[in-house]
């Protein structure tokens, strides 16, 4: 059962590994804005020719 | 009669007003102004026309073309601004008030394609805030700010952005207190299962390690997320006052005391996981409460509505100063749209002045020359020049501002129900506790203590300390679908307890937009035609007022408009010469009305008659009329009493009604029937109101657009809604009863759990399991309550 000791300690740091980068998410400014991703996913990337003929000026 | 030609009416492709004319056509598309037009030609250019796919008539109208940003070329001005510089790079954020769409979102952060000197464009949709990297080498921040403008996306650019970029606020590190909590609380809850289930005795060594594994977790929780409840309690109890971080500190302490004892001395497991689980909990109650809603800010005041430069007249050299350097004689210029931003003399130019602002008054007043013209007036029309007199701080807006009875501090709002409650709890508790503690001394010192301190654990009021938070948040979200927006959770309560409501008149019961038009003429629905026609060519605000009211007409071809600033237009049409306009354009004298604004036509010489526009009522007055049988209720106005009669159906109660009211005046008023024992709600508008606003016990702003100014208050509330603030009423009255009821639910779990604690057998499992089943019924209760309380008020 000593393999217990192990096991706990290696669970340890998979979960301060998990929580360091939560706080580096955090210090990154990933979570200061939550709502706007949302919004911008559903924009279609660029198309390189513009199905909408440009119109002459 | 011949057939006039007639003009087909389209919506613009860029914003979705009616084009009235037919002067702005590209590329088989109608705009309505030469604006929105340029916006679509930068952006056909650059193939950006995308925008348009995405939703139907994105733009905003951008009726106004002038350039007025000369001042951000000034060196020392940028430089406020700017949040960030290096040699290559600069990052800028604007707020952006226009940004609505999704549109809105693609077309600004591809800005690098309309100039490639931007390198980076972020929006933040829900604070309308757009942060830029630019190459200041090839693009300065003036050529950006128009560039901005160009598409129809003017950044607001205010004093207010100046002052903010000087003192930034220090960072809150709830979120990193809740991540560590919440990484010791998993841990421990997973070392703590052994022990519930039972170890056998060849595996006591183990409980040795998990004992001091479960320690280790509990320092950061002691000593990093739960420092806060100290820190307060400490402050609280210097101040002599008792409130609920008190006993949540003390249980805290004990919690924490007694694990470490019993793993020590090897006589128990501990109460780790509750230690850990009751922090964890009260820091994810505490986040609930300090959400707040970007869309609306409480924290602007009238420095975000003025400009942070204004463009003087020096030797006829027309430069941009910053305010603050604005001194007595220099002579200003103001353009369309722009803010007075110091007391003035006019000395050129028809001044048409929006008081809005500061008064609620939604028409235009106009000034002639040499008259001063207080600050916070927006002008409408042509540029105007006026002489300073006062300098901006010592302006009369500014005083009114920073008067000391406005601004004097707020430290005897209502006592909330929570702050009332936890003040007895704390007696009862300890004086339970101590009871204990002395009936057990004689005959069992150890059980004693053990019995004092399981009280302690088990009485800690965490469902207490969580009910408040989740039931006003579920409603501060309801109230804030409906377009009423609280401040913070505490308005809630204060919503609640109000028994007497004061209203302000201007702008608050009476709409901003003019509803109420009275056509004193009698026209034939051709000559119908002919006035709308004239006025549909002019942009002034009546003019928009009488095309509105006469509806949707067919447009006929006008030839040699003309119009006369300050006077009135005229035109011939199909034949006809048409004026309207003021007294003395038409009549050639000049009228006194006190009452309407008017403005009167001519046909062909010929005197038709005038229309005259009133402000109206808010729909909803009569909902709000039959509060008054159980609130007391006042109107305060800043005019004259000639509406008296018709505001006695809404204020029927004698010595209701008080007009001719300075600001000074109300919120003495205000002072007066809170001496009397009122409690007061003051709904108003405009900056005149804004001493009665903070003096009363709840201050509402009524607003026709949250993102236009409004002056400090509790709650901003969007003039759509205004009908429903009974039901608002109501609702906050069903919230604190369920915060009561929520109240006795956990004061139930607290005896249980005392009733184990005083015999001195608070097993670890119990006090584990009591703890987190508390806090999970009080909130599925208080959210579910709340959802329902909602719904039977149809707010949801």
């Amino acid at each position: 059962m000593n393999i217990l000791y192990f096991l706990i300690g290696c669970s340890v740091v998979l979960a301060l590994g998990f929580l360091g980068a939560f706080f580096w998410a955090q210090g990154n400014g990933q979570n200061d804005d939550l709502f706007t991703p949302s919004m911008r996913m559903l924009i279609e990337d660029d198309e390189e020719t513009p199905d909408e003929t440009p119109p002459s000026i | 009669m011949i057939k006039s030609p007639v003009l087909e009416k389209t919506a613009c492709y860029h914003c979705g007003d009616d084009c009235t004319t037919t002067e702005y056509i590209v590329a088989g598309k109608h705009f309505c102004c030469h604006g929105c037009k340029s916006v679509y030609e930068v952006l056909s250019t650059d193939n950006l026309c995308n925008y348009y796919s995405y939703n139907e008539h994105p733009g905003i109208t951008r009726k106004q073309t002038d350039k007025r940003f000369d001042y951000l070329s000034d060196e020392t001005i940028a430089s406020d601004l700017i949040d960030y510089r290096d040699k290559h790079i600069t990052i800028v954020t604007f707020y952006i008030p226009q940004i609505h769409c999704s549109s809105c979102l693609w077309l600004l952060e591809k800005l690098n394609k309309i100039n490639p000197a931007v390198h980076n464009c972020r929006v933040d949709f829900l604070k309308k805030q757009l942060n830029i990297h630019y190459d200041h080498e090839k693009l300065n921040l003036q050529q950006l700010v128009e560039l901005l403008d160009n598409i129809g996306y003017e950044p607001l650019i205010s004093l207010q952005d100046v002052i903010k970029k000087q003192n930034t606020a220090d960072k809150d590190n709830l979120v990193s207190k809740i991540a560590v909590a919440g990484f010791c609380f998993g841990n421990v809850m997973l070392l703590s299962f052994p022990e519930y289930f039972g170890l056998s005795s060849f595996e006591q060594t183990f409980k040795h390690f998990f004992g001091w594994i479960n320690i280790l977790f509990s320092l950061p929780i002691v000593l990093y997320s739960g420092t806060g409840y100290f820190v307060s309690a400490w402050q609280n109890l210097k101040n002599r006052v008792l409130n609920i971080d008190f006993p949540l500190a003390l249980g805290i302490a004990v919690l924490f005391g007694r694990t470490v004892l019993e793993i020590f001395t090897h006589t128990g497991a501990g109460f780790a996981d509750t230690l850990c689980g009751l922090v964890f909990f009260l820091l994810v109650g505490k986040f609930v409460q300090k959400k707040t809603y970007h869309h609306i800010s409480f924290e602007r005041d009238y420095r975000s509505f003025f400009p942070v430069a204004v463009h003087i007249i020096e030797n006829g050299i027309e430069k941009p100063v910053p305010l603050g350097k604005l001194g007595i004689g220099n002579r200003m210029v103001i353009r369309n749209n722009e803010i007075i931003p110091a007391d003035a003399i006019l000395l050129k130019g028809e001044a048409l002045v929006d008081f809005s602002f500061v008064t609620g008054e939604a028409i235009p007043v106009s000034k002639t020359l040499g008259e001063i013209i207080y600050a916070g007036g927006r002008q409408t029309g042509e540029a105007i020049e006026l002489e300073v007199v006062k300098t901006v701080s010592q302006s009369y807006l500014t005083q009114l501002w920073n008067n000391e009875a406005f601004t004097r501090k707020q430290d005897k709002r209502m006592q909330t129900f929570n702050e009332k409650m936890s003040k007895y709890f704390t007696i009862v508790l300890l004086s339970i506790a101590f009871a204990t503690l002395i009936f057990w001394l004689p005959t069992d010192v150890r059980r004693g203590f053990a019995a004092f301190t399981a009280i302690l654990i088990v009485a800690c009021p965490c469902a207490l300390a969580l009910s408040t938070p989740f039931t006003m948040s579920a409603a501060l979200s309801t109230f804030d679908r409906n377009r009423f927006y609280l401040k913070n959770v505490a308005v809630v309560e204060q919503l609640a307890a109000i028994d007497s409501i004061v209203m302000d008149k201007t702008g608050t019961i009476t709409t901003g937009t003019v509803k109420n038009i009275k056509l004193e003429a009698v026209l034939t629905d051709e000559q119908k035609q002919l006035v709308y026609s004239l006025c549909s060519n002019s942009s002034h605000p009546l003019s928009r007022i009488i095309c509105l009211y006469l509806g949707n007409m067919d447009q006929l071809a006008v030839n040699g408009y003309n119009e006369i600033a300050g006077k009135g237009i005229q035109a011939h049409i199909n034949g006809h010469f048409v004026m309207a306009g003021s007294a003395d354009f038409i009549l050639e004298c000049s009228d006194h009305s006190p009452v309407h604004t008017m403005v009167h036509i001519a046909i062909d010489d010929k005197y038709m008659g005038y229309v005259a526009f009133s402000l109206s009522y808010r729909d909803g007055m009569k909902n709000i009329a039959a509060l008054s049988a159980s609130y007391d209720e006042y109107l305060l106005s800043g005019d004259q009493d000639h509406e008296r009669e018709d505001l006695q159906e809404f204020f029927p109660k004698a010595n209701s009604m008080y007009f001719n009211q300075s600001p000074q005046s109300k919120l003495d008023f205000v002072q007066s029937l809170q001496k009397n024992g009122s409690k007061v709600m003051m709904i108003g508008d405009g900056l005149n109101d804004s001493g009665a606003l903070k003096q009363s016990d709840l201050g509402i702003a009524v607003t026709d657009n949250v993102n236009n100014f409004s002056p400090g208050s509790d709650a901003i509330l969007d003039g759509k809604s205004f009908d429903k603030l009974p039901v608002f009423l109501r609702f906050a009255k069903d919230t604190i009863a369920i915060i009561h009821f929520s109240f006795f639910i956990s004061l139930t779990y607290n005896l249980v759990g005392l009733s184990y604690a005083v015999t001195g057998n608070l097993s670890p499992l119990t006090a584990a399991i009591l703890m987190p089943l508390s806090t999970v019924t009080i909130i599925s209760f208080t959210s579910l309550a709340t959802h329902f309380a909602a719904k039977k008020r149809q707010l949801i």
